[in-house]
């Protein structure tokens, strides 16, 4: 076998050639199912626009400078398009944003080896003490979705199952195992919920989803306060019930809840809206069952505020009033040091660079939120984001100019 | 002049063997050099959480990282080690008999014409990433375990501990058969290697002798290969211990310790992977990460040795076999 004739081993190039198109076809036969199959999320959802005009950011920076971020996943796609969109208005400033996790953000900067981080979830006073100077700017938000899979129960994903934080709570507690419970019942009449258990699907790794969806639970249910919390990542109760799943990533529980009749799960809005889950109507503070959509959030976002401190911009957006508010909510920060000389790695000149490409991304740059689904700042936010960004300095020289 | 064009080529001989000693002694210790180094910054990073938990890390199934009253964490390793142990050893004894089978087929028994074909089919399932495997899991293989295997499993097996429970397909049974398929191609071309240097001497006095193919087989080609076959299964079980995505995304993520195969569990690639990259500004927390990480070190490499124990042992065996 080793001393193959010439011949022969041209034969067994041919029968690879044949096995890798047979592959190759299947390979392709099953993506373009797949294309098929799924259509652009980006259709499925209203949107609204911010569109203000830009100040004290129309001079262009003289010398390149080179911008390092790092943080969170969640945002990354916004900040990557920000990023490349504000190069090519001004081509000396390169900004790289590297999503390696809140928590890898957090740490960078605390330790400055970077310019910027970027969070999901607020930091704690702890951590604010150890890195002195580090400012919060919330650059975007994003809501959770609670969704479900009874489809081979007789309830198709485009009907509207009714929630509330305490049956939320409790499902997730596992005080409520099974979907024809009695509280159930009484929030979807009319809708023939089965006697089915439920698997309670969760986010296995830490994520400002998690934070969000158990800073609500937490907001509402004094159960869940003093025995869950909140946080990026929870011990949850169901787990030691052997009714929990983790799944990683909102890919991760975005397929296990697709995959697994009578579940239901949580994950970011945008998910849900792509894989056509079905997606629960959740009650807000003023009693309203309110589905998520951007508009939805945004209200919760601009209700919520009212007119924030620009020198703590640690806001909890969770059951915020507002009749049309949806209750499950978070922003996302961007960490950067209030005086800017902090950071040795820092030039005045890359300064000057990052808070002007900041002050355009809450204005111009929120016009590329919608087209990624993620849902533009509201007009209070956008003017305590100002405020902040007025403030920066490098050595008490101000950065941005009235 | 003939004499020292002669010196000089001699001079640069020695001096190109020179520069391939220093080479081969850089070669030699860069590699054992980094090893240590990295035990020792991973023991470097866990010292919080050894200090904070002490052994009770190894023994406590609480994973607590941020309890609820903003006190210390409490942290155990159990359930993780426990995850590991179990999930590598049914991808083993799935992929072992499997691996087995494949090597010896296209070693010994399969028509020329299906060799080339079946070696390359096999050895394509290694070249397919971990995450492919794992989406493949998860879309495919859990609802395939839940709607046929574990229900049947159930009825025929279910009273034994470990076929109870309710079953969603996520647990270590479907993690264990995704690690299975992801090793037997590694177990499979080693085993493959080691059965085709048996020598052909072997397998003609058996013959000569009257032996049927299945005889030969058992009675002189598996013995004159099994530290080799050992070797595989070592290295296929480091692949398996190891495995990080695949694993995650079928496993279920529960900190919890269960007879029942069927359940959610995790293992320590899983939880570091889950939990790593939103760990922040807590000592203790990302410390017992690196400390699961010794942990997995530490189960590894007592793996290897004791399947070099086996090997040596059964070598002399062979050996003894062989020339008496």
């Amino acid at each position: 076998m080793i001393h193959m004739s010439n011949r022969a081993t041209k034969r067994n190039i041919g029968k690879y050639a044949v096995i890798v198109i047979v592959v190759v076809a299947i390979i392709a036969a099953g993506f373009g199912y797949q294309a098929l199959t799924s259509t652009n999320p980006t259709q499925s959802i209203s949107q609204t626009m911010t569109g203000t005009a830009t100040s004290g950011s129309s001079t262009q920076p003289q010398e390149a400078v080179s911008i390092l971020g790092a943080g969170a996943t969640f945002p990354a796609p916004l900040l990557q398009k920000w990023t490349v969109e504000y190069h090519n208005l001004y081509s000396s400033v390169t900004i790289n944003y590297n999503p390696i996790g809140s928590g890898g953000g957090i740490q960078q900067i605390t330790q400055k080896t970077v310019d910027f981080g970027a969070s999901d979830a607020p930091l704690s006073d702890a951590q604010l003490r150890n890195a002195t100077g580090l400012v919060l700017m919330p650059e975007t938000l994003g809501g959770v979705a609670v969704t479900y899979n009874l489809v081979s129960f007789g309830i198709p994903n485009s009907t509207v199952l009714k929630f509330t934080g305490d049956v939320l709570a409790a499902i997730y507690m596992g005080n409520i195992q099974k979907w024809n419970d009695p509280a159930l019942v009484s929030l979807n009449p009319g809708v023939p919920l089965p006697a089915q258990p439920i698997t309670v699907v969760h986010r296995s790794d830490g994520s400002g989803t998690t934070y969000a969806f158990t800073d609500f639970l937490s907001a509402v249910n004094s159960d869940w306060k003093a025995n869950v919390g909140r946080s990026t990542s929870v011990t949850w109760p169901v787990d030691k019930l052997a009714t929990g799943v983790g799944g990683k990533g909102n890919a991760g529980v975005a397929g296990s809840v697709i995959n697994t009749p009578g579940s239901i799960g949580y994950v970011d809005v945008i998910y849900a809206v792509g894989q056509h889950l079905g997606v629960g109507a959740v009650r807000n503070a003023a009693g309203n069952f309110i589905v998520p959509t951007v508009d939805t959030i945004r209200n919760a976002a601009a209700a919520a505020t009212g007119t924030p401190d620009p020198n703590d911009l640690r806001l909890h957006i969770v059951n915020a009033a507002g009749d049309q508010s949806y209750p499950i909510a978070t922003y996302t920060y961007i960490l950067i040091y209030k005086d800017m000389s902090a950071n040795p790695g820092t030039s005045p000149a890359k300064a000057k660079a990052l808070a002007k490409f900041l002050w355009w991304a809450i204005h111009d740059g929120q016009k590329y939120a919608a087209d990624l689904i993620y849902v533009p700042l509201p007009q209070n936010i956008v003017s305590a984001d100002e405020h902040l960004l007025m403030s920066l300095t490098y050595q008490s020289q101000q950065l941005i100019a009235q | 002049m003939q004499a020292t064009a002669y010196a000089r080529r001699a001079r640069a001989r020695a001096r190109r063997r020179d520069f391939f000693h220093i080479f081969l002694i850089v070669a030699a210790f860069v590699i054992p050099i980094i090893t240590v180094l990295m035990l020792y910054a991973i023991i470097n990073a866990s010292v919080d959480s050894i200090r904070a938990f002490g052994f009770k890390f190894l023994i406590s199934t609480d994973w607590i990282p941020n309890p609820a009253n903003g006190g210390p964490p409490s942290l155990g390793a159990l359930p993780a080690i426990y995850g590991s142990i179990v999930t590598t050893v049914i991808a083993l004894l799935l992929a072992v008999p499997v691996s087995l089978g494949v090597a010896l087929f296209q070693a010994e028994l399969a028509p020329s014409v299906l060799r080339a074909p079946s070696r390359f089919l096999v050895e394509m399932l290694a070249a397919v990433p971990s995450v492919v495997y794992g989406l493949w899991g998860l879309l495919f293989l859990v609802p395939f375990m839940r709607d046929y295997v574990n229900p049947q499993l159930k009825s025929a097996l279910g009273f034994l501990p470990l076929f109870t429970g309710s079953t969603n397909g996520f647990g270590m049974l479907t993690a264990g058969v995704i690690l299975a398929v992801m090793i037997i191609p590694y177990g499979s071309s080693i085993m493959r290697e080691v059965i085709a240097a048996v020598p052909r001497s072997q397998r003609e006095a058996c013959i000569a002798l009257g032996a049927t193919s299945w005889e030969t087989i058992r009675t002189s080609v598996i013995p004159f290969a099994r530290t080799g076959i050992i070797a595989a299964i070592v290295l296929a079980m480091g692949r398996a211990i190891g495995e990080t995505m695949a694993v995650t995304m079928v496993i279920g993520n529960v900190a919890r310790i269960s007879p029942s195969l069927f359940l959610p569990a995790e293992t320590i690639p899983s939880v570091i992977a889950n939990e790593f990259t939103e760990v922040a500004g807590n000592g203790v927390y990302l410390a017992s990460l690196f400390e699961l990480g010794l942990i997995l070190f530490a189960i590894a490499f007592l793996m290897n040795f004791l399947g070099r124990v086996l090997i040596t042992r059964l070598s002399f065996k062979a050996g003894r076999d062989i020339h008496v």
